[in-house]
């Protein structure tokens, strides 16, 4: 059991026990913690094997954003919680027969590949020749895949202007600031002289 | 690489089953049902990695990348969809989703 095992089986039992504890947890915001769990475990096992940069990556991001904008959407919504709860049990064996099933199909399949025996194969290279994992990505993001790495971008860009595109709303009762009719404002509309006579008022 | 790559393929298969249960279990919860998908996404970014690392190959990391950024878009997407369901329909169960049906 050499200490690079020993931390595989670490970190890959807490991640799956916390991604059991996120589709089963009774509160939606422990759903969202156990979330995060999952996935700093998952970062960790990204270093593990050499991949640093993505590991960072999924910490900022999603550790970062998209976690936060699930606990922002949690809070902000006021569901009764405890009515999502009813037909749990219900839907408990047809799912879990299809989990079953589909986990078996997959170990299966994972359990009798058969890597090459040759040494480069087998031999893993997430730096080439001498670089960081974060220099190779970056050599290859800006030369070979550099198209496809401008369109993740337009896909963000996308995915800012759809979202708030979605949730904005006018409410029309609001009072905004008009700077046009501030700034337009002269003496005569803004004054007025009145002879108010004594203990009369106007 | 003291870890071989069928753990980290079987770790990738459990979460990614782990989703796919969660979305069946959570009929009702459309929140938990994202988070699934979250989590079936990140299976497969382990799938990736794993197979970049023992590959030799950097492709996979940068399709990992890619999938990374899908993922954070479609999870914007789908919680302002949601945000403006509940805003018309004041739930979010996934039984309640019936305006179109015919």
């Amino acid at each position: 059991m050499t200490p690079h095992l020993l931390l595989f089986y670490l970190f890959a039992t807490v991640a799956v026990a916390a991604a059991v504890m996120v589709v089963s947890a009774r509160n939606p915001v422990h759903s969202v913690l156990f979330l995060i769990l999952t996935f700093f475990n998952a970062a960790a096992l990204f270093i593990l094997i050499g991949a640093e940069f993505l590991a960072m990556v999924l910490v900022v991001v999603y550790v970062g954003a998209v976690a936060v904008l699930f606990m922002f959407v949690v809070m902000m919504l006021n569901v009764n919680f405890v009515r999502m709860r009813q037909g749990f049990l219900q839907y408990l064996p047809v799912g879990g027969l299809i989990g079953v099933i589909l986990l078996v199909e997959l170990i299966l399949v994972a359990g009798t590949w058969v890597v090459a025996d040759t040494p480069e194969a087998i031999e893993p290279r997430p730096t080439t020749a001498g670089l960081t994992n974060t220099e190779a990505l970056g050599n290859v993001f800006y030369t070979e895949y550099f198209y496809l790495f401008q369109a993740a971008g337009v896909i963000l860009l996308v995915a800012i202007i759809g979202a708030i595109a979605l949730t904005l709303r006018d409410r029309g009762n609001i009072r905004r600031q008009d700077i046009g009719e501030q700034v337009h404002r002269d003496r005569a509309s803004a004054v007025q002289l009145r002879k108010v006579k004594s203990r009369a008022g106007i | 690489m003291v870890v071989p790559l069928t753990h980290y393929l079987t770790l990738a298969a459990i979460l990614f089953t782990i989703g796919v249960f969660g979305i069946f279990l959570n009929r009702k919860n459309v929140i938990i049902i994202l988070m699934s998908i979250e989590l079936i996404l990140l299976a497969v970014n382990v799938n990736f990695v794993a197979f970049s690392a023992y590959l030799g190959d950097l492709a996979g990391q940068v399709f990992a990348m890619f999938i990374l950024t899908v993922a954070a878009a479609e999870a914007a997407i789908g919680l302002a969809i949601v945000v403006v369901y509940f805003r018309n329909r004041g739930s979010i169960e996934v039984e309640d989703i019936n305006l179109m049906k015919g």
